[in-house]
C-alpha cells in the first residue's frame, strides 16, 4: 500500500479520500448498519411489528443478516473495478454486522421463538433441513467474528485468508436457508434475488481470479484495469 | 348498491343487540368500534368491510346472528388482527397483501355454482345465501398451519343447510370448493404459487359435520373481502388453508379432490390436515402455536391441541384412521 503513490489532489479523491474524510465514512456505514436495528426498536415501542411480531424480527433479522453478508462480499469486487482501495477498511465493519444481525436471528430463534426449549431446538436442528442449514452457517460465521481483530490477522497470518473464505461457504448457506425456508410455500421470488447476487459476487472472484492470477503467475505484475 | 336496495327486508343496525357471550367480548367489540374510527390501520380494514356491501353504510354491513353453544368462550382476536394478518394468495403471499389489495374483488353481483352428484343442481345468488338459513355466531379457533391461532367470531349457518336443499346421491363421497380465480380482480393471481383456481376439499361427512359452517360475515357484519368475501367455508378442525374462501363453485364428487396445496407440496400439506401436534409440519413442530395478539413477544408459545381443541365433536369422523399416514 505505501508503495502505491499518492494521487494528485483532484485526481482521486474517491479513489483515496484522506484520513479524516475516511473516518466520517465509517462513521456513517456504522450508523446506516445500525439503522434495521433502531427501526426494529421503534417499531416495537409503536406497537407495529406486525400481528406477528416474533415472526416478524425473526424475518428482518434473518433479511439483515443476508444484506450485510452480500455487502461485506461486494467490498472486493467493488474495490478491484472502481480501483478504492480503501473499501477494504469498511469490510471488517460490515462482516462484523452481518455477524451481528445473524446474533439476533439466532437469539430471536432460541429465546422468542423456542423459549431455550433445547429439546425442542435440537429436533429442529436435526430434523429441519432448513434449519440445520442456517445453524450451520451461524456457527461457520462464529470463528470469523472470533478472528476479526487486527491481532489475530497478524497471528494467522496467510491462514486468516483462508479461514476467512469460509464467508463464502455461509452466504451460500444462508441463502439456502432462506430458499428452503420458503420453497415449501411455493414462493422463492425473494430468496431468488439474493441467490443471483451472492453467485454474482462469488462468479466475481472466480473470473477475476481466472484472468488475472492464471496468467499473471509468471509475470510480475497485474494487468492495469 | 343491490345490498341497499334489498335493506328493507334486512335488520336495521339500531334493531340489532349482538348477543355477546361475556364482558371481554364485549369489551374487544367496543375497542374494535371504538378504533374503527381513530386508529388509522383499523379505520382502513373497517373501510374495506364497509365498502364490501356496495352501499358503504355500516347499518347495511350488520348481519343478525344468534348465539351458537358452539362457541368457544376464549378471547376473540381484534378486528384489527382477524382483518388486517391473513393469508389469501390470490391477493399475494405478505400478510397484509391481503388487507391492502383485497379491495378490487367485485363481490356483487355473486354467485355460487353448487353441482355434481347431487340431486337438485343449481346456482344460489349471494342474498339467497344470506337467508337461507338462521344466521349464527360462532366464535372459533383458526389453527394456521404455520404455527399461529385466532379466535374468530364467524357468522353463518351450517354448511349441512345447503347439502339438504341440493340433495347429494349416494355417489357424493367428497366436497369440492372451488375459490374465484380471476387476475383482474386478483393481483396474486399473476404468480404461480399455486395452481389457480384455489381448490379445496373434505369428505362428505366432514362437510356435513355440525361444526362445518358456511360462512357470510364475521364480528356481525359480512366478510371483508380480505376474509374471503362475500362466501367462504371454516371448518375448525383443520388448519386454515382447509377453509376455501370467496367460493364460486361447490362441487359433490365420488373421488377425493386433487387439493391446490396438496398438489404444490403433498409431502407438506396432506388431505386431511386436521390440526395435530403430533404430526409435524416437514420445517416445523406443530406441537404449539402463538396466538395473535396474545402470545406477544416474551410469551411462551401455548401447546396446540388435537383437532384444535374440538376432538371430542370431531375425533370420531377418524376412527380407525392412522391420521401420521392422513396427515
Amino acid at each position: 500500500m505505501a508503495a502505491i503513490p499518492t494521487p494528485r489532489p483532484g485526481s482521486g479523491r474517491l479513489a483515496q479520500p484522506s484520513r479524516r474524510a475516511l473516518a466520517w465514512i465509517r462513521a456513517a456505514v456504522f450508523a446506516a448498519a445500525l439503522v434495521p436495528l433502531l427501526r426494529l426498536v421503534a417499531l416495537g415501542y409503536a406497537d407495529a411489528l406486525s400481528a406477528n411480531p416474533v415472526e416478524f424480527v425473526t424475518r428482518s433479522t434473518g433479511t439483515w443478516t443476508l444484506v450485510m453478508l452480500c455487502i461485506t462480499l461486494s467490498v472486493t469486487p467493488l474495490r478491484r473495478l472502481l480501483g478504492w482501495p480503501w473499501l477494504l477498511r469498511l469490510r471488517r465493519m460490515l462482516g462484523l454486522f452481518a455477524f451481528f444481525y445473524a446474533v439476533l436471528h439466532f437469539v430471536t430463534w432460541l429465546w422468542l421463538d423456542h423459549w431455550f426449549d433445547l429439546p425442542a431446538m435440537v429436533v429442529d436442528i436435526v430434523e429441519r433441513p432448513f434449519v440445520t442449514v442456517g445453524f450451520t452457517a451461524f456457527v461457520l460465521l462464529l470463528p470469523l467474528a472470533a478472528t476479526s481483530t487486527q491481532a489475530m490477522m497478524r497471528r494467522l497470518g496467510h491462514r486468516w485468508q483462508e479461514l476467512h473464505r469460509l464467508v463464502y461457504a455461509i452466504a451460500a448457506l444462508g441463502v439456502l436457508h432462506f430458499w428452503w425456508h420458503k420453497a415449501g410455500k411455493n414462493d422463492v421470488s425473494e430468496p431468488l434475488v439474493y441467490a443471483v447476487i451472492v453467485a454474482g459476487l462469488l462468479a466475481f472472484r472466480l473470473v477475476w481470479h481466472l484472468r488475472h492470477r492464471l496468467p499473471a503467475a509468471g509475470s510480475a505484475g497485474q494487468p492495469p484495469l | 348498491m343491490l345490498l341497499r336496495s334489498r335493506s328493507a327486508d334486512e335488520p336495521r343496525a339500531s334493531d340489532i343487540t349482538p348477543r355477546l357471550h361475556h364482558e371481554n367480548r364485549r369489551s374487544v367489540l367496543m375497542a374494535a368500534a371504538a378504533g374503527l374510527a381513530t386508529w388509522s390501520a383499523a379505520g382502513l380494514a373497517h373501510g374495506a368491510a364497509a365498502s364490501a356491501g356496495g352501499a358503504g353504510q355500516a347499518g347495511a354491513t350488520k348481519l343478525q346472528a344468534r348465539a351458537s353453544t358452539l362457541s368457544t368462550v376464549e378471547r376473540p382476536t381484534t378486528y384489527k388482527d382477524v382483518t388486517g394478518y391473513n393469508n389469501f394468495y390470490e391477493f399475494g403471499t405478505d400478510k397484509d397483501d391481503p388487507a391492502r389489495y383485497a379491495g378490487s374483488l367485485r363481490i356483487r353481483p355473486w354467485s355460487v355454482a353448487v353441482e355434481g352428484e347431487v340431486a337438485r343442481p343449481r346456482v344460489f345468488d349471494i342474498e339467497e345465501l344470506l337467508t337461507l338459513a338462521p344466521l349464527e355466531e360462532r366464535v372459533y379457533r383458526m389453527r394456521c398451519v404455520e404455527g399461529w391461532s385466532m379466535v374468530i367470531p364467524w357468522v353463518g349457518y351450517p354448511f349441512a343447510e345447503l347439502m339438504k336443499r341440493v340433495e347429494p346421491t349416494g355417489n357424493a363421497k367428497f366436497v369440492e370448493f372451488v375459490t374465484l380465480a380471476d387476475a383482474g380482480q386478483m393481483p396474486g393471481l399473476r404468480s404461480s404459487v399455486l395452481a389457480w383456481p384455489y381448490v379445496e376439499g373434505l369428505r362428505i361427512d366432514e362437510a356435513a359435520h355440525a361444526l362445518t359452517l358456511l360462512t357470510l360475515g364475521l364480528y356481525g357484519e359480512v366478510l371483508p373481502r380480505q376474509n374471503g368475501a362475500p362466501v367462504r367455508i371454516v371448518v375448525p378442525w383443520k388448519y386454515g388453508f382447509k377453509s376455501g374462501k370467496s367460493l364460486v363453485k361447490i362441487r359433490f364428487v365420488e373421488k377425493q379432490p386433487l387439493t391446490s396445496w396438496n398438489r404444490a407440496a403433498p409431502q407438506e400439506y396432506g388431505f386431511y390436515s386436521n390440526v395435530n401436534p403430533q404430526v409435524s409440519h416437514p420445517r416445523w413442530s406443530q406441537a404449539t402455536e402463538r396466538r395473535i395478539g396474545e402470545d406477544g413477544f416474551l410469551q411462551r408459545k401455548r401447546p396446540t391441541l388435537m383437532f384444535n381443541g374440538y376432538a371430542e365433536q370431531v375425533a370420531s369422523l377418524y376412527a380407525g384412521m392412522d391420521l401420521r399416514k392422513a396427515y
